[in-house]
């Protein structure tokens, strides 16, 4: 399988995440520029983490305006796997792949810590490795992670079981807690804590692996089928 | 628009205009014998930042020249943007420390973001990548909603600048106490990784090469910044706020990237940043430093303001910005790097072989100067130096045991201390983690992060007990030495090498002068002692505020190297059974300790006695025993003495401590004696630990999450839970930010 991780000006975890497939997994992947138009031969979309455009106007506001952005939204709307980390969370929201909004924490401080999050559907694309309702540890490095949408789509979103992922605990005052969530046809993911920090226990902490092997796994099974 | 109202040389001269640019009557006098001329209003202000003390070095120069700078892993000592050090397999570390504490006492965000920015550009301008912060901060009691404010600031400066850059804040170290409460420190360090290929010099060779402006462009910010850093802070502090620059961390992001493209670039001669003082010490000192001359014409410069004169684009300390040295002809591939990253580069100039700096405005010669009169001529004084009165007095009184009722509570509150007490509130700000390399995080010793690829990492430390230094400049310049390498070797590495951020009050004053000498003196002394050359570093001096001096703070920043990731080791209790082994002696010192300021309200005695050589052997002893893998963890002991260095072991998991000590408690638990270290070690591995470390058996660890301590007598002498430590330790500093002055 073959990864593009997505790099805008001001990304900064575009090597994390390229590392976490090359290294961690060992699948193929390469950087893609923001200003490239192509994502052909890819099987999946990275959108890392960072502060593109130096999350100035609003975080991810002006990343959606980015020449390959019209590539990742047709790619998405083709059913491919997209993942969309910290910052890249933020971007699909901007372009509108997944509902809702971003605020600032509110404490309104950025917070770095390692956190406890629930698996709340493992029968999405990206979490079919995990347990239902297994509690896993990923780091959260986010200042606007405190999730906000209105309540027919919060209703939507609980009904669909589009919630993957919940805070154990409140950590920025994120609406019901959500950490991630998946768009209506289960391929676009959406989380504000950093899996690709989560691959090697040097680094203490190996929880985030399952979720990229979840993608490859399953592009596996649905390759295999439909080729 | 100013430039109407620019001053001409003759008054400049006659109404001795160039003081408030900082330049002395002497100084100026030494000019016009350079020039054989009076200077002009720009080449006024040009002499004036190049000779300041944050550029010129003129009243620190004497004590620098003792440190010892040289080692054979050393590849670039002081002199460039920063200092290299070689870590083998064609790989370096590169790293030093800059303060940035006069814009942080007025502008406390910008100060400290752009102290952030200034020292990241340091290192990448090297040639190097980024892989790691740390900062070193010091601020008065947290009681004030001054402090409080300047406190909450500083740290969301250097994360807003820090976690932007994607470069993690691993690493730091903050002491509170009165003397800092008007003239806070902020330091901070970077560390890059380069291969030796790829180290880039700030020369301006080759006649006729261009001279290529990279980055933002120029505003009126930051002007003079230099010789706003090298005077005291005074009653008009406020009105210098146009010195503070303003960071754009995005920008540099842009600039950093650009940078590492463009080192691989063969077109590229040099590069040096713009810090202090501008477009005028990157191109006075790349001139210089090449034996050449550099010719700029100022209407090429990107101008973010209209009329902009000479004067304020030379002295504007605007930031994100970097000159480059090219060869003639290939001017377009450069600049096509930058198009790339969306910045601005622009061609300003031209190497000459006439070793002057001159500069052309609107068809005019505005200046024309020599370069090493600029970058290598200051004046270099030698200032009086005299033995302060409260040395001499303090070196009098005997070492007292402070008398407390309450070991328990005393050791509550000791934990409660803010300088003692956990800095979650801190690092929690910090993307620490960014790059995935973290391997040791913030709150033990020292943060360690692998290198990609190799089974090597890096431990790096900050470091300062200040105290200790005030009471006996020469000893405590020792310490702090020692122990910034004990947290490196805590770690499981070698030392290789310092940073320095030296921070005084004036050096106008004998007494301070004299700090400076001594403190200098013992700094190098373990330096050499302990193999640790000095590779670059900074001065600041003219930390006062009202006539009143900080205690003298050279931080440490040190580097050092883990040769293999299975030697990394930390701080925290690994398991139940484990023997807990005190390295050291422990005597009855408490001056300048945590206990002294709790119970005294003040500092007062003699500093705690430190053995070079004993320091030395037990370091490398200790190293040799983590390496071997007989070492489960290692603490130092240091602020509260051995009951908080047992507590801060416990701190992480749900262990806890059968201890049993000799000796009165008071010192026994709250001494702050020196070259000790808290070592755990696996039952069946403690013959193989006795033969190799010289230690005191004290205890084991439990799996009962207490600590209690035992006299001779086995009589408990303080006893305390994992939740009360922990609550304590943990609460204080959130508590203490909540709370009202």
């Amino acid at each position: 399988m073959k990864f593009a991780v997505i790099v805008f000006p001001g990304s900064n975890c575009d090597s994390d995440m390229y590392h976490a497939i090359r290294d961690g997994i060992g699948e193929e992947v390469e950087y893609v520029r923001y200003d490239e138009t192509s994502l052909e031969g890819f099987d999946g979309v990275l959108l890392p983490g960072g502060f593109s455009y130096g999350d100035y106007l609003r975080s991810g506001a002006i990343a959606r305006f980015a020449p390959i952005m019209d590539e990742v939204v047709a790619f998405a709307e083709a059913g491919k796997p997209v993942l969309g980390v910290c910052n890249g969370f933020q971007v699909l929201l901007e372009v509108g792949l997944l509902p809702g909004a971003m605020k600032r924490n509110d404490g309104l401080k950025f917070i770095c810590r390692p956190t406890n999050l629930v698996v709340e559907n493992n029968e999405t694309k990206f979490t079919s490795n995990y347990g239902q309702g297994e509690v896993i540890n990923i780091p959260v490095a986010h200042g606007e992670g405190n999730y906000e949408c209105d309540e027919e789509t919060l209703t939507k979103l609980e009904e669909q079981k589009q919630v993957v992922f919940r805070y154990e605990q409140p950590i920025n005052g994120s609406k019901a807690n959500i950490a991630g969530i998946v768009n209506e046809g289960g391929n676009v993911l959406g989380m504000m804590p950093h899996p690709e920090r989560a691959v090697e226990a040097l680094l203490g902490r190996e929880d985030g692996l399952r979720l990229f092997q979840s993608i490859v796994k399953n592009w596996r099974e649905s390759h295999v089928t439909t080729s | 628009m100013s430039l109407l109202l620019e001053p001409t040389a003759e008054r400049v001269k006659e109404e001795k205009l160039y003081r408030g640019m900082g330049l002395t009557d002497e100084e100026f006098a030494m000019v016009e014998g350079i020039l054989g001329r009076t200077p002009n209003y720009t080449e006024t202000g040009i002499f004036s930042v190049m000779w300041s003390e944050h550029c010129s070095y003129k009243n620190s120069k004497v004590v620098l020249k003792k440190f010892p700078t040289e080692g054979e892993q050393v590849l670039q000592g002081p002199g460039e943007g920063a200092g290299i050090i070689d870590i083998g397999d064609g790989q370096a570390v590169v790293f030093k420390v800059e303060s940035h504490n006069h814009p942080s006492a007025i502008e406390p965000f910008q100060g400290a973001a752009t102290g952030v920015g200034g020292i990241l550009r340091d290192v990448f301008s090297m040639g190097a990548r980024p892989i790691a912060l740390l900062n070193s901060l010091r601020f008065g009691e947290l009681e004030s909603e001054r402090v409080k404010y300047l406190f909450e600031e500083v740290v969301a400066g250097i994360a807003g600048y820090g976690n932007c850059m994607g470069v993690p804040t691993v690493g730091g170290e903050i002491q509170f106490d009165p003397c800092y409460e008007a003239n806070p420190l902020v330091n901070a360090m970077c560390v890059g990784l380069i291969d030796h290929k790829d180290i880039q010099k700030g020369q301006a060779k080759g006649v006729g090469n261009t001279v290529m402006y990279v980055g933002a462009s120029t505003g009126r910010d930051g002007i003079h910044g230099a010789t706003f850093a090298s005077e005291e802070l005074g009653e008009d502090a406020d009105e210098k706020r146009p010195a503070v620059q303003v960071g754009d961390p995005f920008m540099e992001k842009l600039l950093l990237e650009a940078c590492l493209e463009l080192i691989q670039n063969d077109a590229l001669v040099g590069i040096q940043d713009m810090g202090a003082a501008g477009l005028t010490s990157s191109s006075a000192e790349m001139a210089s430093k090449a034996g050449s001359g550099i010719e700029m014409n100022l209407d090429l410069i990107p101008q973010r303001e209209k009329g902009m004169t000479p004067y304020e684009m030379m002295l504007s300390e605007s930031q994100e910005r970097m000159l480059i040295v090219v060869e003639k002809g290939r001017e377009q591939e450069i600049k096509e790097i930058f198009d790339r990253w969306g910045l601005l580069s622009a061609e300003v100039g031209h190497v000459t072989d006439d070793k002057r700096l001159r500069l052309l405005h609107k068809g005019e010669v505005v200046a024309d100067l020599p370069v090493d009169a600029l970058a290598e001529e200051a004046p270099v004084y030698h200032k009086p130096s005299k033995v302060a009165e409260y040395y001499k007095k303090f070196q009098q009184m005997e070492n007292n045991v402070p008398v407390i009722q309450d070991t328990k509570e005393t050791f509550l509150q000791l934990l409660k201390q803010p300088t003692i007490a956990n800095k979650e509130w801190v690092y929690d700000q910090y993307d620490y983690m960014v790059q995935t390399n973290t391997v040791v995080e913030p709150g033990s010793d020292a943060a360690v992060l692998r290198v990609r690829g190799t089974r090597k990492a890096l431990a790096m430390t900050t470091d300062c007990n200040s105290r200790y230094i005030y009471l006996d400049p020469e000893v405590g310049g020792q310490i702090a030495v020692a122990e910034a390498a004990r947290n490196i070797i805590c770690s499981g590495a070698k030392p290789l090498g310092l940073t320095d951020g030296l921070n005084y009050g004036s050096p106008e004053k004998p007494e301070i002068f004299w700090q400076l000498e001594k403190s200098t003196d013992g700094m190098s002394e373990a330096c050499r002692v302990l193999k640790t050359p000095v590779i670059g570093g900074n001065v600041s001096l003219y930390n006062e505020s009202h006539g009143v001096a900080i205690y003298p703070t050279p931080v440490i920043g040190m580097v050092g190297l883990v040769e293999d990731v299975d030697h990394i080791t930390t701080q925290a209790f690994k398991q139940p059974g484990d023997v807990i082994y005190l390295l050291g002696e422990t005597k009855s010192e408490f001056g300048g300790s945590e206990l002294q300021k709790l119970v005294d309200g003040e500092l007062s005695g003699k500093a705690p006695v430190l053995d070079l050589e004993e320091e030395k052997q037990r370091q490398d002893q200790l190293l040799t025993a983590i390496q071997k893998g007989l070492v489960q963890s290692a603490h130092d002991v240091a602020e509260g003495g051995l009951s908080v260095a047992l507590a801060e072991c416990m701190t992480s998991g749900s262990l806890g401590a059968d201890v049993v000590v000799a000796g009165d408690a008071v010192s026994a638990l709250f001494a702050e004696s020196q070259s000790r270290f808290v070592v755990t070690v696996s039952p069946d591995q403690v013959a193989d630990f006795e033969a190799l470390v010289s230690g005191t058996k004290i205890g084991v660890v439990t799996d009962t999450a207490v600590l209690t301590v035992k006299g001779e007598e086995q009589q408990v002498i303080l006893e305390a839970t994992q939740e009360e430590i922990v609550e304590a330790w943990k609460g204080a500093i959130p508590c203490l930010l909540k709370s009202k002055a």
